[in-house]
């Protein structure tokens, strides 16, 4: 348990453009996370993994301001989170909302827009362009008018990925994107991502499935609530490294799964 | 029926009626969306004792300081219930059951220990409002639409029903879109940045403000039903919000003319004198519209 | 005066409404608990309201058959079958329609209670219906109470509560985990329904003492007040029903002190006190318990991570840490760490490698409910026992060296 900072570097020497320090996150008198230092640089898709309670979803619940940190500060492209809310994106893990919302899943995505349009501001065709290309990204375009609560999971997830992508963010962090989804949806939502990443963005994953990791991530940040240790996949992807993360509770079966 | 009857008698009390339907149901379409539909039930019940209080202080039933009295009790029975909440980790429901009933009975209490034999002011008044005295005595007809010195007559409730309402739709045609942000996904709008809190202050202080003006025009069972029923009959109706909301507002009007001539006309016909509570058959009739949108509404199931 | 009543000493009437008054509050206190504990306290709100149409048809039906039209037991009878409807209408639009529960209860209360308001403007144009008196139900009354209601109001409580108590392990599974209830072979909807029936029941005689809206505040404070005091169902039931029991006993008696204010606002607000003394002083969940603990954690989590800042040599970035640090002597104004700071930064170290250590190689031998917890914040010393302890320093000495 190393209390040192943890980097997630990429190929170039651009500033970190998510910067955690001294992050502790508590429900009660024990902290779901604790006292997490990390940077993480630009160009890099990066996987968290650990335990279940391991804290995964809370780190980037209080990275993204939604829930109350007892310490720590929170830096995207070198500024303060406050000033930079335009610049990350967030995709809950199969948001909690009431799916008879009377929305339509073209209505959902242009919710990513309202920052930018304001309170009143006019709805015009490069809106809606956007809102039509992110939704072709994840291959929802057929179910445009569609009312959300009548989509499958991994449907909903992907219109939540289309939300984030017409916010044109930097840093996209994203919990569980994957969990009980279809293959399909599955696919669709790694190759966003990779383009994400070809295009100079931050991407960051609360990952489940550990047979996966090395295929899709080239970072990986294991945490169980401090981190364990983060970096490229092939140094931080190890055996040792898992069993201090998971305990006893990873079985030499699973690692045989993971190719380990 | 379009005389001059008409205009003496049941213009005043529609006109007010509908204003006072459109100031709730607007602002109950989100409430409902955010499973905060009670908070209407709650602040119509803690009305009362700011009545009280301003009275007590005042000596006399005077608009604004009883205005003023009830918007104190709303605002204070909203922190008292966010602090039950957060503070002491309770759930909304039971925060809401445990502030409003207790200052509903800090009214009754504070009610029975002053004397008010020489003032109207009693629990039934509250409840059931007065819209069938809110006459327009110096009409003429339809002409004295046109003639200020005769509007100038007008019950003064109109108007003030008239602002609130305005004040309301204003408001959510202004903040429309942080509404549906807050009301849809809450955290998103964290995400985003937005002050989640105070826009959901806002929209309950909003409420609020209806919620008195239309409780000292046409008394609470109006506006608890009218918070919810239009709008859960939308509801029902489409998958559409700004549809919804039109909807809403359609029905909480056509029920109060309904309810209104029914209170009205109704006993008429069965050969009974008296006129049944306005304000009471109102509700009642928003109640069967939700009832008749439950049974055959064309969104009326679940899609989960 | 005060005394007397409070020790039953105003004779026999006021000591049976007494005593009727505290069964009801022991009653709806330990129901309340099982609304609760359903997130459906707010359900009790609908029940109450929905009464009001069925009182009112129910007078007018014993007025038709040439009744007196006050008989209690009429009264009650038509009062819970139109509850009971209202209830059944709640359940239908939450099953069956997308709304949810807070909608249904909503519209339910508003549309009963409006049309009961409107029956009510019908009776009172009737040539009897200034004399039927239905308007105490709005707001109750004890003052006046007959002998034979007194008695039906203080047997019906005692039947509920025995109900109540016989039935409390059922329900309690019920209302925390309906599905395991279901597979321990339990018939959920019967005890569902033995559970809106005593809420009907306590609704509806409270209905008569404290008014039908005040009644809700009986079902709902007193468990919400329990719920301070304790994280275990079973404590939350008895603690609920002995103060529900006690503010109907108080109330009762403070309201024959001064007999002309009505009694149920008054034992309302004696609920209300003994709820902030709750939410207040409870050393389990009490806000100033709650606080001091979470200031005291907070306070330790800051100095942890600045210790450990400071024993790696990184710098400490949020000035909280600092300023708590500083505060504590451990670092001087300037950021530089004082004697003290160092040999407690030490001793953070030391304690942080201990752990780790015993994370990885010793785990599971002691302590294995632990291991999930932040060992950071623990003090070793604490939970190993020396023997223990110089094992893994022992251990962390060979691996430096080697």
């Amino acid at each position: 348990m190393s209390k040192g900072l943890h980097v997630v570097q990429g190929k170039d020497q651009r500033p970190s453009s998510l910067t955690i320090r001294g992050l502790t996150v508590s429900y009660g008198a024990d902290p779901a996370v604790f006292s997490v230092d990390l940077d993480v640089y630009p160009d890099t898709m990066t996987a968290i993994i650990g335990p279940n309670g391991a804290g995964k979803s809370t780190m980037l619940k209080a990275a993204m301001g939604i829930i109350p940190r007892l310490s720590g500060q929170i830096q995207v492209l070198s500024r303060p989170l406050e000033e930079q809310r335009s610049a990350i994106a967030y995709v809950p893990q199969r948001a909690s909302i009431d799916w008879d919302f009377p929305a339509t899943v073209q209505d959902v995505v242009m919710m990513g827009l309202y920052p930018k349009l304001g309170l009143l501001g006019r709805i015009n065709a490069n809106h809606k362009a956007q809102v039509t290309s992110a939704l072709d990204r994840v291959g929802m375009l057929d179910f445009a008018k569609r009312q959300i609560g009548q989509l499958s999971g991994g449907q909903q997830q992907r219109v939540f990925l289309a939300r984030a992508l017409v916010q044109d963010a930097q840093v996209y962090l994203l919990d569980e994107p994957f969990a009980g989804v279809d293959a399909a949806t599955e696919k669709a939502i790694i190759t966003v991502l990779h383009d994400l990443r070809s295009t100079g963005k931050t991407v960051v994953v609360v990952h489940h499935d550990l047979a996966t990791v090395i295929d899709y991530f080239d970072q990986v940040i294991l945490i169980n609530k401090s981190i364990i240790a983060a970096g490229p996949t092939q140094d931080v992807f190890t055996t040792e490294n898992l069993q201090l993360a998971y305990g006893g509770r990873l079985a030499a079966t699973q690692l045989d799964v993971v190719g380990l | 029926m379009m005389g001059q009857e008409f205009f003496v008698l049941s213009f005043p009390p529609l006109v007010i009626g509908i204003f006072a339907s459109i100031a709730c149901a607007l602002p109950g379409n989100f409430l409902i969306l955010r499973k905060q539909a009670l908070i209407g039930d709650a602040l119509s019940h803690v009305v009362l004792p700011g009545i009280v209080v301003a009275f007590v202080i005042t000596g006399a039933i005077t608009t604004w300081p009883m205005m003023l009295g009830a918007l104190s009790a709303a605002f204070l029975a909203i922190a008292l219930i966010q602090a039950v909440q957060r503070i002491g980790r309770i759930e909304q429901g039971a925060a809401m059951g445990v502030v409003f009933t207790t200052m509903f009975a800090l009214g009754v209490l504070l009610l029975e220990m002053t004397d008010t034999s020489k003032v109207h002011l009693d629990v039934e008044h509250a409840l059931y409002g007065s819209l069938e005295s809110l006459i327009w005595i110096d009409s003429y007809g339809w002409q004295s639409l046109l003639s200020i010195e005769d509007l100038s007559y007008m019950p003064v409730e109109l108007w003030r029903m008239v602002g609130v309402c305005s004040v309301i739709v204003i408001f959510v045609v202004l903040f429309w879109r942080p509404l549906t942000l807050i009301s849809f996904d809450e955290g998103f709008a964290r995400t985003q940045g937005m002050r989640t809190n105070v826009m959901s202050t806002l929209l309950i202080g909003l409420s609020a403000l209806a919620a008195i003006a239309a409780f000292d025009a046409v008394g609470s069972i109006i506006v608890i039903a009218m918070f919810i029923c239009p709008p859960a009959t939308a509801r029902l109706m489409t998958n559409s919000l700004e549809r919804q909301v039109w909807l809403s507002l359609v029905i909480a009007s056509v029920s109060t003319v309904i309810g209104y001539y029914l209170a009205a006309y109704g006993p008429l016909v069965v050969g009974f004198e008296e006129s049944l509570s306005a304000a009471g058959m109102i509700a009642t009739v928003s109640g069967v519209f939700l009832a008749l949108a439950a049974l055959f509404g064309s969104h009326r199931k679940s899609n989960s | 005066m005060l005394w007397q009543s409070l020790t039953l000493q105003l004779g026999y009437n006021a000591t049976l409404v007494s005593f009727g008054v505290t069964l009801l509050g022991i009653a709806a206190g330990l129901a309340g608990t099982y609304l609760y504990l359903r997130k459906n306290s707010l359900v009790s709100d609908a029940i109450s309201h929905a009464t009001l149409p069925g009182l009112v048809i129910a007078f007018l039906v014993m007025v038709a058959f040439g009744g007196d039209g006050r008989l209690l037991v009429g009264l009650l009878t038509g009062a819970t079958l139109s509850a009971a409807l209202g209830l059944y209408c709640v359940s239908l639009l939450t099953r069956k329609t997308r709304l949810s529960q807070d909608a249904a209860i909503g519209a339910v209360l508003s549309t009963f209670f409006s049309f009961g308001v409107v029956l009510l403007t019908f009776i009172q144009a009737l040539p009897i219906g200034h004399q039927a008196g239905l308007q105490n139900f709005l707001l109750g009354s004890t003052a006046g109470m007959l002998w034979n209601d007194a008695m039906v109001i203080t047997g019906l409580a005692l039947a509920v509560t025995l109900v109540l108590i016989v039935f409390r392990r059922p329900m309690r599974l019920v209302a925390f985990d309906a599905s395991y209830a279901q597979a321990l072979g339990y018939r959920v909807g019967a005890i569902d329904a033995v559970i809106l029936g005593v809420t009907l029941t306590v609704t509806v005689i409270g209905m008569s003492v404290v008014g039908l809206i005040l009644i809700v505040a009986l079902l709902i404070i007193p468990t919400v007040a329990a719920r301070f005091w304790s994280e275990k169902s079973d404590v939350i039931f008895t603690l609920s029903g002995i103060f529900g029991g006690a503010s109907g006993y108080i109330g009762a008696a403070l309201s024959g002190f001064a007999p002309n204010l009505p009694a149920g606002p008054i034992i309302v607000l004696v609920a209300f006190v003994i709820f902030v003394i709750s939410f207040l002083l409870a050393p389990e969940r009490g806000v100033l318990a709650a606080t001091l603990r979470f200031w005291s954690f907070q306070t330790r989590v800051h100095l942890t991570q600045g210790l450990l800042a400071l024993a790696q040599d990184r710098p400490i970035y949020e000035p909280k840490t600092r300023r708590l640090l500083q505060r504590s002597g451990y670092i001087r104004a300037d950021g530089v760490a004082t004697d003290d700071g160092r040999e407690q930064a030490f001793k953070t170290l030391q304690n942080e490698r201990r752990w780790s250590f015993w994370k990885q190689h010793l785990e599971g031998d002691v302590l294995s409910a632990d291991t999930s917890m932040v060992h950071s914040l623990i003090d070793i010393e604490s939970r190993l026992t020396a023997d223990q302890i110089a094992e893994i320093d022992n251990a962390l000495l060979n691996e430096a060296t080697s």
